[in-house]
């Protein structure tokens, strides 16, 4: 019995040594087993806990990215709509022949087209905002501009190779088509007064449309810039316009343009036709 | 700082810098980087030897937690810090030499020699049966064989890495105290 304990004192360290090495391969051979056991629980819970603080910090730091791949997710989307494509009337075979096809054989008639912010301001009388896509991405003059949550930004002026500069809604010269939401009669222009960011002018509204603040305005779709139903702003104020039988409504803008990062750049396949078809029209006139 | 306070610290930032930065890493399918185990290389001298067996079993078992898959790390852990205060006795030259510093660098080992002898073996014994218990499961021989060789030597390089960025200061203690 001595010799027993002189043994167990004599080699104790190695023996704890095997009791460790059996015990970690016992928990490698019975790692299903272990893995239902209660310590587990325990275990998973602290490493879940870091681990979630890891995937925090982590998702932060991959925010741009998953921004980047939002947002191209956000043009495909939006290039799926149903709303984009415009059937003419194919029992009329002449006028269907002159739409552009896209590659679908759909007719499509409006193209987002995501593009980044590089410059904006919007403490000028006049503000430009820059976009990082030029006619070698096949952006061209003339597009509509809105945010990411379809509020109107503007209209493309300028084009280089890979920069489009956008006359932002904030501009003296800036003019666009506008209805009220809720009674399409009631129509007007979009113009800003040069004073508050974010907030611009709805002019020339019929003082018999119904307008109430709160109440959402938004493009009208009879001009080829944008498409029918952008957000343009909400209603803040109105006053009668004493000299003429209009209102003059002061918006809150749709878009907040002190942080604008990503825009949509809105192509209209048939701009070239329309255009076309008012020069033919205006020059016949004037014959 | 207290030697306790010093160690809790190495354990918790090695466990996560072996999860959270080498492993997001992936070199090559032959090299993982291990450095985790430097807490067992850097434990101190004086210390009851199943104590260090039982840290190094905690530091092992607190990986394998992370990466599910409980058992590997610890036995090859348990294993280098068994093997630990035989190496240390074969390589320290002088007599008393573990009295005079706190815990192994190539100032208290008396060069850099036999402080990378030191280090080099323990990460070839930490990862051989290591990819030896994985290798039971999956793999073939001369896998195993390249990738410990591999993984050794990057480990290594990190640990030497280490051993630069934090200077570690070590005052000489006079065995007289």
């Amino acid at each position: 019995m001595r010799n027993v304990f002189l043994f167990l004192r004599r080699y104790a360290t190695f023996l704890f040594f095997l009791l460790l090495q059996v015990f970690s391969i016992w928990l490698i051979v019975n790692y299903n087993k272990y893995h239902n056991a209660i310590g587990s629980a325990y275990m998973n819970e602290i490493t879940g806990m870091v681990n979630k603080r890891y995937n925090k910090i982590d998702n932060f730091l991959q925010l741009k990215e998953k921004n980047d791949s939002l947002q191209k997710e956000n043009e495909r989307l939006r290039n799926q709509q149903a709303e984009n494509f415009e059937r003419p009337d194919t029992t009329n075979k002449i006028v269907a022949d002159s739409i552009p096809y896209d590659t679908l054989g759909h007719f499509r008639k409006w193209l987002y087209q995501r593009a980044k912010v590089v410059s904006n301001s919007v403490t000028t009388q006049n503000n430009y905002i820059v976009l990082n896509r030029g006619t070698a991405q096949q952006l061209n003059k003339d597009e509509g501009v809105i945010d990411p949550n379809n509020g109107v930004v503007g209209i493309v002026t300028e084009v280089s190779a890979n920069y489009a500069v956008v006359m932002s809604l904030l501009h003296k010269d800036s003019k666009i088509s506008a209805i009220l939401k809720n009674d399409p009669t009631g129509g007007g222009s979009i113009v800003w007064d040069g004073k508050e960011p974010n907030y611009l002018s709805f002019i020339n509204v019929r003082q018999s449309a119904k307008a109430k603040p709160g109440d959402t305005v938004i493009t009208s779709g009879i001009t080829p810039t944008f498409p029918h139903g952008m957000f343009v702003g909400i209603i803040d104020q109105i006053t009668p316009d004493k000299s003429t039988n209009n209102y003059i409504i002061k918006l809150r803008s749709g878009a907040n343009f002190y942080n604008l990062q990503y825009a949509y750049a809105i192509k209209n396949f048939q701009k070239d036709e329309i255009d076309k078809l008012l020069e033919k029209a205006k020059t016949k006139i004037s014959n | 700082m207290s030697t306790l306070v010093k160690n809790i610290m190495r354990f918790i930032l090695l466990i996560l810098v072996q999860f959270y930065v080498l492993d997001k890493i992936h070199l090559h399918q032959m090299i993982t980087p291990y450095i985790y185990f430097l807490f067992i290389l850097w434990m101190p001298f004086k210390m009851n030897r199943s104590l260090q067996m039982l840290l190094a079993f905690l530091l092992g078992f607190t990986l394998d937690s992370f990466r599910h898959s409980p058992g590997f790390h610890a036995a090859a852990c348990v294993l280098i810090a068994y093997v630990r205060p035989f190496l240390i006795n074969i390589l320290i030259p002088q007599e008393g030499a573990d009295s005079n510093y706190e815990e192994p660098s190539a100032r208290s080992m008396g060069g850099f020699f036999p402080y990378l002898i030191y280090a080099g073996l323990l990460s070839l014994l930490h990862h051989s049966w290591l990819f030896f218990l994985e290798a039971m499961e999956f793999g073939n021989f001369w896998y195993f064989i390249v990738k410990t060789f591999l993984s050794t030597i990057i480990s290594l390089l990190l640990i030497f890495a280490a051993e630069l960025l934090f200077s570690r200061k070590q005052k000489f203690r006079t065995n007289t105290v």
